[in-house]
């Protein structure tokens, strides 16, 4: 079973026009993603990034030297679908688990995949240590602003007057505190060799974010340093509006706190920015 | 082989490097602090890591990826950073990821930690228990066969005593070449093929072959897994003078060198006084104690807490002989392990006295 997966360029969806061949979308299976289906929530946003991620693996024909760290929350629905190695690690502690991979095999390209909860809740501190340490990894962000497994409950990154189970009538700063922005925590630490903020909300921020998985896992085969991309991602669920609603909503509530965009980057240039 | 005269903890170290650990992560914590210092001096000069995790949660972490990636790996630390470690511990039993925790305990009072271990699920972990640094060398080597051979953490407990006592000890500066990765590890190299390996605590069902994960199959393997290490580890102990003992004492680690002093010194005064001593805590050697106690007429439980290793005695001896306590030996207030009340003096009396009464 040696097929070459590899696209020969990267494959963006044009947003300009309307799909016209529905079969050619429902019977297409993602480079390195097992099943093409998956069991999460409809509108639910992680799908489409977990496939940009895997998309610049293999894009820079990476899968045969890849590990994938994956933390606990919606996205491990993903960490036995994937076509490349893959290590599972406890809720938060991601990062370290990638650091343990990377320093015994310094050649592979290593990679985290958490969610907020898990990376800026449960072990925030392990993604700052892997920033300052310069580890050469890239690590992931899925950031929808919930824990969305457990049914939508704040978050350290859940925007003010963002409705979720435990702030029913909205986060209020006076009682639930302020949102942190990761992207902007990691971009002002030495040792980054680049951070970003992507969104897959749209066709066009979907394809920036592509680029931006491509640059951090250029920037980690460069030895740059820690690579950080943070995506934010649709949760109809967990925000409780209308599947159709949630890429607007991630637009106009979400995106106006964590702002898309390259915040850091030591490679030549960033072409996404 | 060369005798050397060596802190604890450069046993400790050295034994680990020896057994082709190349990858060791700790957090600073006393006494554990020093065999950090030596991993970290010595593991770069044979091509290895140390790392100086930022917690014992990271350092634990880093052990999972390192074990996972194909090098023996070890950690450890003492009491509260053991602690914070239990999810990891118990989650890589499940993983099936084995490395090796140094439990440098400050005096025995982390027994039911190691043995019981803090974390969450059906796990258990085995436990190797050096009377001295003398003895370090044979069980690190062990442990990490043990690692390897169950894909299960391994802890080897050690003691403020064992870390910074200085001792005369027969060290190999030989570093044989590490065992090479086992297959399950990780390398990256099977991504691409349509079967990418899978290391985790949920288990290793894709979702190409038809199922998600499947939390019950996986859990029910992991008991039979359990249960195959419980049956293959030949549980160890080592008696002195057991058998014509009316007293017999119980002892492990840094505190059975101390009722060996004592037996010496009762039987010289012709008192019939044993020892058994475990060396494996789990698999407890629960055949050893029961027929060391057979036709005692006390069993006397000596350890530097207050009163934990004391139940697995009982439950060795399941009531042939009457078992008691000699703890209440606790800490100083530094809380450092070293207690007044340990003594060979104070143990002998503390057996003269039961010769007495009992």
């Amino acid at each position: 079973m040696t097929e070459d997966r590899r696209p020969k360029e990267l494959f963006v969806i044009p947003s300009s026009e309307a799909p016209t061949d529905a079969s050619r979308v429902a019977d297409f299976t993602p480079d390195l993603i097992d099943v093409g289906e998956h069991h999460l929530c409809p509108g639910c946003g992680e799908p489409i990034a977990i496939r940009a991620v895997m998309d610049a693996i293999a894009l820079l024909g990476l899968a045969e030297k890849s590990v994938a760290v994956f933390g606990i929350g919606c996205s491990t629905a993903f960490s036995n679908n994937l076509d490349v190695e893959v290590l599972q690690a406890l809720h938060g502690r991601a990062p370290s688990v990638a650091t343990g991979v990377s320093r015994v095999r310094p050649g592979l390209a290593v990679f985290t995949i958490q969610g907020d909860g898990d990376m800026a809740n449960e072990g925030l501190q392990e993604v700052l240590h892997c920033a300052a340490r310069g580890e050469n990894i890239v690590c992931i962000m899925l950031n929808n602003g919930v824990f969305g497994e457990t049914g939508g409950h704040l978050t350290v990154t859940t925007t003010i007057g963002q409705r979720t189970k435990n702030t029913i009538e909205g986060r209020d700063a006076a009682k639930h505190g302020h949102p942190m922005r990761i992207a902007e925590l990691l971009a002002q630490i030495d040792g980054v060799g680049y951070v970003a903020r992507g969104a897959v909300n749209d066709a066009g921020n979907v394809a920036r974010t592509k680029r931006m998985m491509v640059e951090a896992f250029t920037a980690q085969q460069q030895g740059l340093g820690l690579s950080f991309v943070e995506v934010l991602t649709m949760c109809p669920t967990g925000w409780f509006v209308p599947t159709d609603e949630a890429p607007n909503y991630l637009a106009e509530t979400i995106a106006g706190t964590h702002a898309v965009g390259v915040l850091r980057s030591a490679l030549p240039s960033s072409p996404s920015d | 082989m060369s005798a050397r005269l060596v802190e604890g903890s450069e046993a400790f170290a050295q034994a680990m490097v020896s057994a082709g650990c190349r990858f060791f992560a700790g957090y600073p914590m006393t006494p554990f602090t020093e065999v950090l210092e030596h991993m970290a001096a010595a593991l770069p000069t044979v091509g290895g890591v140390c790392m100086n995790a930022e917690s014992e949660l990271e350092a634990v972490g880093m052990v999972w990826g390192a074990a996972a990636a194909g090098t023996r790996a070890a950690t450890g630390s003492t009491g509260q950073g053991l602690s914070l470690m239990q999810e990891s511990i118990a989650e890589a039993a499940l993983a099936g990821i084995g490395f090796v925790v140094l439990n440098m305990a400050r005096g025995q009072g982390d027994y039911f930690q190691a043995t019981r271990g803090g974390g969450h699920g059906d796990y258990r972990t085995p436990v190797l228990a050096p009377s001295g640094p003398a003895e370090v060398s044979q069980l690190i080597g062990e442990a990490f066969d043990l690692a390897d051979r169950w894909r299960n953490p391994v802890m080897v407990v050690g003691d403020y005593y064992m870390a910074h006592t200085w001792v005369d000890v027969e060290l190999s500066e030989d570093y044989p070449e590490p065992r090479s990765a086992p297959d399950w590890t990780l390398d990256g190299s099977t991504g691409g093929t349509g079967g990418a390996k899978l290391v985790s605590p949920l288990g290793t069902t894709k979702q190409r072959d038809g199922v998600g994960y499947d939390l019950a199959a996986h859990y029910a393997h992991a008991d039979q897994q359990r249960e195959a290490m419980a049956a293959g580890i030949t549980p160890r102990a080592e008696t002195t003078q057991t058998e014509d003992a009316e007293i017999l004492l119980v002892a492990y680690g840094t505190m059975a060198r101390y009722a060996e002093s004592v037996v010496a010194m009762l039987r010289s005064e012709g008192h019939a006084v044993g020892l058994v001593r475990p060396i494996t805590l789990w698999p407890y050697p629960e055949r050893q104690v029961a027929e060391a106690a057979a036709g005692c007429r006390l069993v006397a439980v000596y350890e530097n807490n207050a009163g934990q290793m004391i139940d697995d005695v009982k439950l060795s001896v399941l009531g042939v002989a009457p078992v008691v306590g000699l703890n209440g030996y606790r800490t100083d207030s530094s809380a450092f392990g070293i207690s007044p009340d340990v003594s060979v003096e104070q143990l002998a009396a503390s057996v003269r006295e039961l010769l007495e009464t009992s």
